[in-house]
């Protein structure tokens, strides 16, 4: 955070080689990126509450199965508008944050982390039990993206990957906008707070409890949205969405790209997806060289690559 | 009714006997090295593949494959703790709860190298094959033995943490490790014997799991962790006593539930949990923390 110019001109060059992939590459590379965005977008969200507020949650994975059922839903019964499903997903994950925040967020440390896992799985198996509902083991399937109509006025399809991409990176854009006005916020600042000394932060007065259920609902509400953007490019929402290895999916991306910094969890889903498909197309192991990966980055490298990159440029000290 | 509640209730018991064996070890782990092992489902596993494996190439002798297989998941712990788990104990707990969790990634697909992807059956047994008759229906002999071993193992453990040398250092050192160390106690060796100790009954309880599952999967560990998992919390982390009690209720519960509410059956162990999670944050034994 050193050189302001610097800084824009790097946002700007990204934001048109995001846009040029959406224009100029084949379906590959774009649906990969998508892929890119919407795990960026879970893993911006979740690490509000990891990295930020020092809460490991490892049930995440049930807000963004919230949202992609929230989704299927509500453009299977209802309506295939896609935002109006966005916002359906959106809102059912937050309201099960709700839920599973007001037990969770009275405990901290490992019996937060474990709480979280617990209430996650629980989602799993109720997905996975509920057949006639949520389709079981199959899933929701058939999920098709309607046009994006803005009151009647005009309409945009999206029914092709290449169209579909530009909402999804409009979305991304907003929510990378969002995470950064919220961390930058006296809300966002009164977290690390807690993060830093929790009594320290109640003695001043913030009711921390409270804090942490509100960083739990927004980081879910970005799970959701994620889970939901997922559905559509997927056209299937799936219970594994819920389990917990997909839960601990956003907290490998922040630790791969570097926990404590805003950049982080975005670098870590590029190598993230990056790794998954090399490995994926080298061997069928792809959990055990991942597992490798991980071992080495804990062992070694806790900086993540945002930290690797810092020590090569010559700054010693972690960001903020 | 009765014949068939006794029945479900047994089965119950025999189910919360396993998640004792993995619940015990986690819970003994965390309460000396304060470290969550993720990888503890994964010792439940690999004691159950070692211990086909014994079957497979050294005779069909359950006894054999029950004393042999454990003590190979014993080396795997050894290693484990000595060269990775050491450096990460003065770390944040993601960093220690992601080490652990790599190493379950790193076992399962080991599992499926070594043994295939697919799902392996252990050969027939004939120890304690057989069944009795309970209020007029048959009861597995196994499942009988099992009921046995788990208060037998809690009593064992229960005698050497109270009782034995080992066991008072063990509690000296985890209440006060620095004082431990003062008058002599090497606590770095301290440590992983605990944790080596820990993943072997872990895998006892994966070696008495193979006649009592039958097929032997790669997923096995991780669905019997979550129930450790909830185990702790409900007994409270750390407590021995709390983790017996626990599993009991949780076997029991999930026993009746699969019974009589099939669609739901997880569900009703999870109300438990948040129940007593809001009566006593801290577990039904857990001390104030």
């Amino acid at each position: 955070m050193n050189s302001k110019p610097g800084q824009f001109l790097l946002v700007v060059l990204l934001l048109l080689l995001l846009v040029g992939i959406g224009l100029f590459t084949g379906r590959f590379t774009i649906y990969l990126t998508m892929r890119v965005m919407i795990l960026g977008i879970f893993a911006l969200g979740y690490n509000l509450l990891l990295g930020r507020t020092g809460l490991l949650s490892f049930g995440h994975g049930a807000f963004y199965a919230a949202g992609a059922y929230g989704l299927g839903f509500f453009t299977l019964h209802l309506s295939p508008h896609p935002l109006l499903g966005l916002l359906a997903g959106v809102l059912l994950a937050m309201a099960l944050a709700l839920i599973i925040g007001f037990f969770c967020v009275r405990h901290t440390e490992i019996y937060f982390a474990m709480l979280t896992l617990a209430f996650g799985m629980m989602i799993f198996s109720l997905i996975w039990n509920a057949r006639e509902i949520t389709g079981g083991d199959d899933g929701l399937v058939g999920i098709m993206r309607g046009p994006l109509s803005f009151f009647g006025l005009f309409t945009l399809p999206l029914s092709r990957d290449a169209q579909y991409y530009f909402l999804v990176l409009a979305v991304f854009i907003v929510s990378i906008w969002v995470v950064h006005r919220i961390r930058v916020s006296p809300f966002g600042l009164a977290l690390a707070g807690i993060r830093e000394n929790s009594n320290r932060a109640e003695f001043a007065g913030l009711s921390v409890k409270n804090y942490r259920l509100a960083v739990f609902i927004i980081s879910g509400a970005f799970a959701g949205l994620a889970g939901a953007l997922e559905t559509l490019l997927e056209s299937n929402a799936r219970p594994f969405m819920a389990h917990w290895s997909h839960s601990a999916e956003p907290v490998l991306v922040s630790l791969l790209g570097g926990l404590q910094t805003f950049a982080g969890p975005l670098v870590g889903a590029v190598f993230f997806v990056a790794m998954r498909e090399l490995i994926q197309r080298l061997t069928e192991n792809w959990m055990l060289w991942f597992g490798i990966v991980l071992l080495i980055i804990i062992m070694g490298f806790r900086g993540g690559v945002v930290g690797v990159f810092k020590r090569l440029a010559g700054g010693s000290r972690p960001g903020p | 009714m009765l014949q068939s509640l006794v029945h479900v209730l047994l089965a119950g018991l025999s189910t919360g006997m396993f998640i004792w064996l993995v619940a015990s070890g986690l819970t003994l782990i965390f309460g000396v090295l304060g470290v969550l092992n993720f990888a503890h489902g994964s010792f439940y596993m690999l004691g159950a593949y070692f211990c086909f494996t014994v079957l497979k190439y050294l005779g069909a002798n359950f006894w054999l494959g029950l004393l042999l297989g454990p003590l190979c998941v014993c080396a795997v712990g050894f290693l484990l703790e000595r060269f990775f788990l050491r450096y990460v104990y003065h770390l944040a707990l993601p960093y220690q709860l992601l080490l652990t969790f790599a190493f379950v990634l790193i076992f399962d697909d080991l599992v499926k190298i070594l043994w295939g992807a697919g799902s392996v059956s252990p050969p027939g047994l004939a120890t304690l094959s057989g069944s009795v008759d309970i209020l007029g229906r048959k009861f597995p002999v196994y499942n009988i033995f099992i009921i046995v071993v788990g208060p037998l193992v809690a009593l064992g453990l229960w005698g050497m943490i109270e009782k034995t040398w080992w066991g008072r250092i063990i509690r000296a050192s985890s209440s006060d490790r620095e004082m431990a160390e003062a008058i002599g106690v090497r606590v770095p060796a301290l440590f992983t014997s605990v944790f080596v100790f820990g993943s072997w009954v872990g895998a006892v309880g994966g070696g008495l799991a193979v006649p009592y599952v039958g097929i032997l999967t790669s997923g096995m560990g991780e669905a019997i962790i979550i129930d450790a998992f909830i185990v702790a919390v409900i007994g409270g982390l750390g407590s021995l006593k709390g983790a017996f009690v626990g599993a009991l209720i949780i076997g029991v519960l999930s026993a009746f539930g699969t019974r009589f509410f099939p669609t739901f059956d997880m569900f009703l162990t999870f109300i438990l949990m948040a129940v007593v999670l809001l009566w006593r944050p801290q577990g039904l034994f857990g001390g104030s923390r």
